[in-house]
Formats: structure tokens, sequence, C-alpha cells
């Protein structure tokens, strides 16, 4: 996918390279800063994660754990339950970020979330049916049907949105997204009313959470995830110089077509893994590319790095938040998220209002 | 379809062209009541004002014949209704029934039992039409609905904590459900209100109010026992099923005080249209106009919901139909209700000739074709942005 990029010396002087894009590319170097400063919390939100629970483990139990097992039962809670938790929470939180910052590029959009696509929905109807027609009961079952049904379904959503006289344009996909999510929507309400085996199934996996996978689900997404991220990465310039208009990206030439295709492709393999395996978990890819662009400026590969890094903030702190809120038992990371990103989303919303008010 | 209330009667038929009044009245001159009525030019086509005194009504003919034949479309599926069943009845049967004879079984179930689903399909469907009219209006979006505001999982969170935490009744669970939603309309106007309702503002705070309250709602579903939860998804879904007079009677009241209410808002709606500026030199307020629209959409929304649950796609595709069909600039709140009434009960009827043995909720038949409908508009029109 190289080859979709836009040669740095090709463009015309006022574009600037993305370097100097944003807020943070006048203090350059900075930004490189305020992404370790991310990671660093990262790690020790990971931390957190593998030592709060319903049963408190000491540091030094977890270190020991992790390079000098000697077989205790804490231990193994360790090794079994909270590292690939907390590992699912990383992977999951950064891909839900990535494919939220793509979306709303490709989209245009900047409320535009993966669920726009009709990619939940199309995981949603694939899981009912895996559950109520296949007789599957675990996660690792899951993951194939629900990719296959978010895949499915971003097909047919681009399809319709390029039937129409105008071709593919943000907004058409966004209506595909839509129309094809309602009726979706129905026919899985249709399968859950009348088979209600498969209610009591689907109503823990919709409402997202990363407790009791064990590792094999984790390995299982990893591949797509990293696909996925791979080919974030090859559209990030393309989509750099599409922000000046489909036009005038094209006469920098870029692909535009390849590069919303390739853009769609990411968002699918990242946001079907993760819904597969963790369920649909709402808002993070909606408030934190918002958060990223605050922080690195809107040249594509920060806004994407970062995203990726705050997306897995995100959930594994929502996460350890909803485990200490409700202890000793817990809350789903997925209404924690909502309940954390929605208001942290109308406050954005809102200061990025006030400044171009300032600044006009 | 815009209007002002009460055209005054005895209309004397004048005739004249071009867009301007041909012979102007003197203002103030005369007791006598004066009503005229010309025909003009414009870009929704021609059409005729009809003049009294300080009342004027503009009716466009294209507008006028696509309302009838909703109106006559509605009857015959309202009728269709009443025929079809577990056990038919055949239609002369019904208009035997209706007029006040026939069979004592025949009268039990058409009087008791079908009669009143239709009307609360109908009801239910033109205060859902309209409520999207407004909205669409407000937001200034092709997509706007009541969901913009978080209404749906609003009266979703409502109903849920009647059903599964109070085990509520049927009616606990509409005052609940209304309680619900018109609480979010109010958490997701209060946020927003100091910026003046604008639509994107509005979207996004509504996206966020009402996410959190679909979080909430998974997570009560989760903590609840299996039988209990089951019944919460059949009503979340929307459905006609067993309506009784008790469900008709509150609808039909609330749709008379809020149907005049919307028209009345309806054309300062159409002249927000030309800008926040222009509308305020024309003598409109824009923030009053808005919120008074809005409190009349969500009041209509939340009546609707506690009388048939949270039925999808109605509020959304019953204004882009009627636009569609009238050609009119503006909300068309009339033509939107007649849409919206025509569309429910044309679902419901079809979801119960469709699969006869199971009762389909309503809900479902809407989602179903509202998706398929959207899906067939894009691959016929052009985006228009």
């Amino acid at each position: 996918m190289g080859s979709v990029g836009v040669e740095r010396r090709r463009r015309p002087p006022g574009a600037g390279p993305p370097g100097r894009g944003g807020a943070a590319g006048r203090r350059r170097g900075l930004w490189a800063l305020t992404l370790l400063a991310v990671l660093v919390a990262l790690v020790l939100v990971a931390a957190a994660s593998v030592a709060v629970g319903a049963r408190p483990i000491a540091p030094g139990v977890v270190f020991d754990a992790i390079f000098d097992p000697h077989g205790s039962a804490d231990e193994r809670l360790v090794r079994e339950l909270r590292l690939p938790r907390t590992g699912l929470g990383i992977a999951a939180g950064a891909a839900l970020g990535l494919a939220g910052a793509l979306m709303q590029s490709l989209t245009r959009n900047p409320l535009a979330d993966p669920g726009i696509l009709g990619v939940n929905a199309g995981a949603s109807a694939a899981v009912v049916v895996a559950i109520g027609f296949a007789g599957l009961q675990t996660f690792t079952g899951y993951v194939w049907f629900a990719l296959a049904g978010a895949a499915a379904v971003a097909g047919l959503v681009h399809l319709l949105g390029a039937a129409g006289p105008g071709g593919a344009t943000p907004v058409r996909l966004v209506l595909a997204g839509m129309a094809v999510a309602a009726a979706l929507t129905a026919l899985t309400s249709a399968v859950l009313l009348m088979r209600p085996e498969v209610f009591d199934a689907f109503r823990f996996w919709t409402v997202g959470s990363i407790a009791g996978r064990d590792a094999s689900v984790l390995w299982q997404v990893l591949p797509f995830l990293t696909a996925g991220a791979l080919l974030a990465a090859a559209v990030a310039r393309p989509l750099d110089a599409m922000a000046i208009g489909e036009d005038g990206a094209a006469a920098l030439g870029a692909r535009v077509g390849a590069t919303r295709v390739s853009g769609a492709a990411a968002v699918t393999l990242l946001c079907g893994a993760v819904t597969a395996a963790v369920g649909p978990i709402g808002f993070v890819g909606l408030a934190v590319p918002h958060l990223a662009r605050a922080l690195g400026g809107s040249a594509h590969h920060r806004v994407f790095g970062y995203s990726a890094a705050l997306g897995a903030l995100l959930l594994l702190s929502a996460d350890v938040l909803g485990r200490w809120v409700a202890r000793p038992a817990e809350l789903e990371v997925g209404i924690v998220t909502a309940f954390l990103g929605a208001p942290a989303l109308i406050v954005l919303t809102r200061r990025a209002r006030r400044a171009r008010q300032a600044r006009s | 379809m815009t209007t002002l209330p009460e055209p005054a009667p005895g209309l004397r038929r004048t005739r004249g062209s071009g867009g301007a009044n041909p012979n102007p009245e003197p203002p103030g001159g005369g007791r006598r009541v004066r009503a005229r009525m010309h025909v003009v030019r414009g870009p929704g086509g021609a059409g005729l004002v009809l003049r009294a005194a300080r009342a004027s009504l503009r009716v466009s003919p294209r507008g006028l014949a696509v309302c009838l034949a909703l109106a006559a479309a509605s009857a015959v599926t309202f009728a269709i209704g009443c025929a079809t069943g577990d056990l038919p009845v055949p239609l002369g049967e019904v208009a035997r029934v209706l007029v006040g004879g026939g069979d004592p079984g025949h009268r039990f179930i058409v009087m008791d039992l079908r009669v009143p689903r239709g009307l609360d399909g109908l009801l239910v469907g033109a205060a859902l039409g309209v409520s999207g009219a407004l909205f669409q209006s407000v937001t200034r979006n092709p997509l706007g609905s009541p969901d913009i505001v978080g209404f749906g999982n609003g009266a979703a969170t409502g109903a849920l904590l009647s059903l599964l935490w109070w085990r509520g009744g049927p009616l606990e669970t509409s005052l609940a459900a209304f309680a619900g939603g018109a609480v979010t309309a109010l958490i997701v106007q209060a946020v927003c209100r100091r910026e003046g309702l604008q639509g994107n503002r509005l979207i996004v705070v509504g996206i966020g109010v009402s996410a959190m309250a679909y979080s909430f709602n998974a997570w009560l579903l989760t903590r609840a026992r299996l039988e209990d939860a089951e019944n919460a998804q059949l009503w979340l879904t929307g459905t006609l099923n067993g309506r009784g007079w008790e469900h008709v009677v509150p609808v039909a009241v609330s749709l008379a005080v809020l149907l005049p209410v919307a028209m009345a808002q309806s054309r300062r709606l159409g002249l927000l249209g030309l800008g926040d500026e222009n509308a305020r030199a024309l003598g409109v307020s824009p923030t009053r106009t808005r919120a008074l629209a809005l409190v009349t959409a969500v009041a209509l929304v939340g009546v609707a919901t506690a009388s048939a649950g949270p039925i999808t796609f109605v509020a959304l595709a019953a204004p882009q139909i009627a636009r569609l069909l009238t050609r009119d600039p503006g909300p068309g709140v009339g033509a939107s209700a007649l849409t919206g009434a025509l569309l429910l009960q044309a679902a419901d009827v079809a979801a119960q000739w469709a699969v006869p043995a199971v009762e389909v909720p309503a809900g479902l038949a809407t989602g179903l074709t509202g998706g398929a409908y959207l899906a067939w508009l894009l691959t016929r029109r052009r985006a228009h942005r």
C-alpha cells in the first residue's frame, strides 16, 4: 500500500509537510514527549489492572508471577485471568481508538464511530446466528462469525453507498450504514424474541466486557488487529492529502478510491475482531480521536498513534475503574466507557467550539 | 402546507396570478370580513392562498391531493387491519359492524380488539410522523429524529426500570417510559440551552446522553432474571399487540391538543430556514420557536412510546416520504402525520399477514421495511450534500 502515499516534495508550498500541521507542530518534539507520557500512564494502568480486582494482589506477587513463577494460587490468578484480560483490554482499546480515527477521517464526519458503517450491527447479527443456529457458546467460536458478519456488512454498505448516481460519498456511506443497521437490528431482535436461550447468551455479550476471556481469544484476534493497524499506517499519508478535498488529493497524486477501500478494510478488520472478542463497546472510537487531535494536531500518523495509545488507556482505565467501583462485583467495561466517554465528548466539543469562536 | 390557524368563513373567490395580491386590501378598512383566494407561483409549484381578514392559509394543490390520497390509503389499510387476523371477518361485515350492526361475535372481535389496535396504530404513527418532521426541521438535519435528543433510549430506561425493578404493570410502564424519555430530553436541552439549541451541538449532546442510557439499559438487562429480561426485550421492540381503548384515548387526546400547536409552529420553523437573522427580522424568535417545537415533538413521541413502545424508523422516514410526495419545502406537518399513520398501520397489517401464526411486533416490521426503503432510496437518489 506504500504506493498510495503522496511524496513530500510534490506538496504545494502552502500545504507544508504534515509534521508542521497541528498545534503541537509548532513545538516540535513536544508531541513525542506527550506520547511518551501517555504510554507511561498506560503502563501504570496496566499494572493496576493486574493488581486490582475481587482479590487484591500485592505488586511483589505480580512481579513474581510474571518473571519468577512459583505456582501459588495468586500467581495462577495473575497468569491465567488478569494478564490475558489486561492484554485484551490494551489490544481492544488501541484497535477501537484507531478504527474511530480512521472512520472519522474517511467519512469526514467528526461524529463518526465504527458503529456507523453497520459493522457492529453486522457482527451482532452474525453472533446471534452463531449462538442460535450453529450452537456456539464460546467466545473462541464467535470470533469468526462476528468477523465474517462485520466484513459482509461493510462490503454491502460500500456497494449500496456506491450504487446510486453520485457514487460513494461520505454522506451516502453513512446513510447506507444506517439503513443496513436498521434492517439487521430488526432481524437480530426477531431471533432474540423467538429464541430465549439465544437472548440469554446475547445479553451478556452485547453489554461489552473484557472479563472471562482466556488468552486464546487474544491470540486469535491479534493477527486481524495487526493487519488492520498496518493498513491504517499505509493510508495515513493519502488521508493527509484527502483532508484538502478529494479533487485536491487526486491532483496531489493520492489514489482516492484505493485509500477509501483500504481504510474501510482496516476499520472492518479492527472492529470486527474487537467486537467479536469483547462485544460492541461504543464511545472509545468516538471520543478518543478528538482528544488525539487536541494533543497531536491533525497529521494522520500522529492522530493514529495517539488514538491507539489513548484508546488503550481509556479502555483499560475504564475496566480497572469498573472493578474498583463495584467491588467485590464489577461493572462491565462497556458501561464505564459510555459513562466516562459521553461527558468527555460533550465537554470536548464545547471547548472546541469556544476556541473557534475566540479565534474568529 | 404552511398554515396559520383559523381560515375565516365565507371565502369569496377571486383569481389573480404572478404572486402579488392583485388588489391589496386597505389595512383596517371596514368591518366586513374580506376573504379572497388567489394563485401564487413559487419554487414549490403553484399554490392557492386563501386570505380572510387577518388570517391566511396557503395550500398547494399537489400537497392537498397527496394528503387526500394518504388519508384514503390509511382508511383502506385500517379496514384491512380490521378484517385480518386469526379469525377473518369479511370486509362487508366489518362495514356493518362499524355502522352499528353485524353479528355479536364479529362485533366483539372488531370493536373491542381490532378497531382499537388499528386506531392506536394510526394515531401513534401520526404522532411519530409529526414529531419527526419537527425534529428534522429544528435540527436542519434530514436524519433528525426524536432519538437525537436521546428520547428512545431514555424512554427505554424508564420502562426497563419499571418492568425489572418495580414490577410495574402496563400503565406504570407507559408512565415510566414517558417520564424517562422526557427527563432525558430535558437533560439534553438543559446542557445545550446556552448555545441556542442549534443543530450540531444538539446532536453531539444527544448522542452522548443517549449512549449513556443505552449502556445502562444493557446493564439492567444483564442483571435481571431471564423471564423478566425477555419481557422487557419484547417491550423494547415496540408492538401494537393487545392495544385496547385505554391505549387509544390518551394518544387521541394528546394529538388533539398537540397537532394544532405543531401546525402553528410549522410556518415559523419554515421561516427559520432563511437563517436566524432573517427570521428574527421577520418577527420570529429562533430560540423560542425551536424550544417550543422541541417540547411539542418530545411530548408527541412520549405519548406514542408510552402507547406502543419504541417504534423505530417511522419518525425518521415519514417526513422524508411526505416531502418527496408533496415536493413542498418546510416541515410539512400535516402530510407527515398522514404518512406516519399509513406507515405504521401498513407495517402492522403486513406483519400480521406475512407471519399469521406468530404475533410479529410492528416495531420489527418498521425496522426491516424502513431499512430496506432507505437502502432503495439510496440507489435511486443523488445525495444532496
